[in-house]
């Protein structure tokens, strides 16, 4: 137990702040996924072939791809990709991304691949009769998708997206190899200078373990809120 | 884009696609037998047997594969009684630790899968077999597992995928498979998107062949 001390004699401080950096990646990843699936889902649902296609084409590369290839992918190339673009506007010196930034925008685009096809499912999966009265009721375009879509996609998706927030939240300990301080990478620091990896890689799945049920139990408490009326 | 390395590290790339391969086979085909073996666990009545079995699919479910890796990799090693028996034979070696890895975590996933199949199938499908005489055990064998098999495969199939993404992760215990030659290739040349493109087309084409040929049995073993 002296090895989870607080201070400078233990690493529970340490972890402490690691497991506030995972939460802080997964939330953020979360959030930029759900940026990537408001662009993308209406290119899914719409009628035409061309925007169906790249709809489609993000969701499967992303889907089909490990998600350590495309951290790689943004790891190696993220600061590249910015140097690129400096340079257009006359800017050669070396830029480093945050590997913060560089972590949540990959787990992002992962994340958002996942959210999209939950979106997807749950529009497709509200009546048509709700659009049509909302139509013949004179509801604007506007007030239709947020008075009248949006309540009810929530109550569907919100199942699923606790899924995708589970895979993002497992997602972020892959990360560690980028170099970002969350539990994963702490652990194995920590691991490395006790010489005791058993103990921090198990206290490390516990941490998971403990993230994974209070989110849980979180989300049920929305779904119920949700599904008032049903 | 620089397509002469595209050329040139295809061959690398496909020649340690057969470790992802070999490493998704080995860890499935095992892994299904412990699903099997949970999932049967999980219907017993008895609620030690069944805490137990629901406990082990709690924890592989709840934490990400790469602890899992690290604890059997890094973490076991540390026990100095485990050094002196057989076992370290296997355990020393990346190649077993990742399988061990692997089998435990694609085990639970199937676990749930199988168990949520069993509790799909008709109790008039059993009761059937009962009133002709069929003892529980053929019952078991011949009718539940079959139909179970079957109703869980487009699940199942999801799961081989997702297996397929998660032996990238033997390439942080330092095995040479797919993302680990990608992320080799990529740090030698500094040409990460065109070794993406040749890597993650590798992968996705995997991807295809998977969901196509569940989608085969799956038709094949339809009810209709």
């Amino acid at each position: 137990m002296e090895l989870l001390a607080f201070g400078k004699t233990g690493w529970g401080d340490e972890l402490f702040y690691a497991t506030l950096m995972t939460i802080a990646v997964s939330v953020t990843a979360m959030l930029v996924g759900f940026v990537f699936a408001l662009i993308f889902t209406p290119l899914k649902l719409s009628k035409y072939k061309l925007l169906n296609l790249i709809g489609n084409f993000y969701t499967t590369v992303i889907r089909g791809v490990p998600e350590l290839l495309v951290i790689y992918l943004f790891f190696f190339g993220g600061s590249g990709a910015i140097m690129y673009v400096a340079s257009i506007f006359g800017y050669y010196e070396y830029i480093e991304i945050n590997a913060f930034i560089t972590g949540s925008l990959a787990i992002g685009i992962i994340s958002g691949a996942y959210s999209t096809e939950v979106f997807r499912g749950a529009i497709q999966s509200i009546d048509k009769g709700q659009f049509e009265a909302a139509k013949v009721l004179g509801v604007s375009k506007f007030a239709q998708f947020y008075k009248i879509i949006l309540p009810q996609m929530l109550r569907l998706a919100i199942p699923n997206l606790s899924n995708v927030w589970q895979i993002t939240l497992k997602d972020t300990s892959l990360i560690s190899v980028t170099g970002l301080v969350e539990i994963m990478r702490q652990s194995y620091i920590a691991a490395g200078s006790t010489r005791d990896p058993l103990f921090f890689y198990s206290f490390a799945a516990v941490l998971y373990l403990l993230l994974t049920y209070l989110s849980m139990k979180l989300i049920n408490r929305l779904e119920v809120k949700y599904s008032r009326g049903y | 884009m620089d397509f002469d390395l595209m050329i040139t590290s295809f061959p690398k790339l496909l020649s340690a696609t057969v470790i992802t391969l070999k490493l998704l086979s080995v860890s499935l085909i095992i892994g299904m037998f412990f699903g099997l073996f949970f999932a049967i666990l999980r219907m017993n009545k008895n609620i030690f047997i069944n805490k137990f079995a629901y406990g082990y699919s709690y924890v592989f479910r709840g934490t990400p594969l790469l602890v899992q890796i690290f604890i059997i990799y890094f973490g076991l090693g540390q026990i100095e009684y485990l050094r002196s028996t057989f076992l370290w034979v296997i355990l020393k070696e990346p190649y077993w630790c990742a399988i061990i890895a692997f089998t435990l975590n694609t085990g639970a996933y199937t676990s749930e899968i199988l168990r949520s199949a069993f509790q799909t199938i008709k109790p008039g499908i059993i009761e059937a077999g009962k009133s002709l005489g069929i003892s529980n055990k053929i019952v078991f064998y011949k009718i539940q597992i079959p139909i179970a098999i079957r109703q869980s495969l487009p699940a199942y199939g999801n799961e081989i995928i997702l297996m397929m993404k998660g032996t990238s992760l033997a390439s942080t215990v330092t095995l040479m498979d797919l993302t680990g030659v990608a992320k080799y290739i990529i740090s030698t040349t500094f040409k990460p998107i065109e070794v993406f493109i040749v890597a993650g087309g590798i992968y996705l084409f995997m991807t295809f062949l998977i969901h196509n040929l569940i989608k085969y049995l799956e038709k094949k073993y339809s009810f209709q």
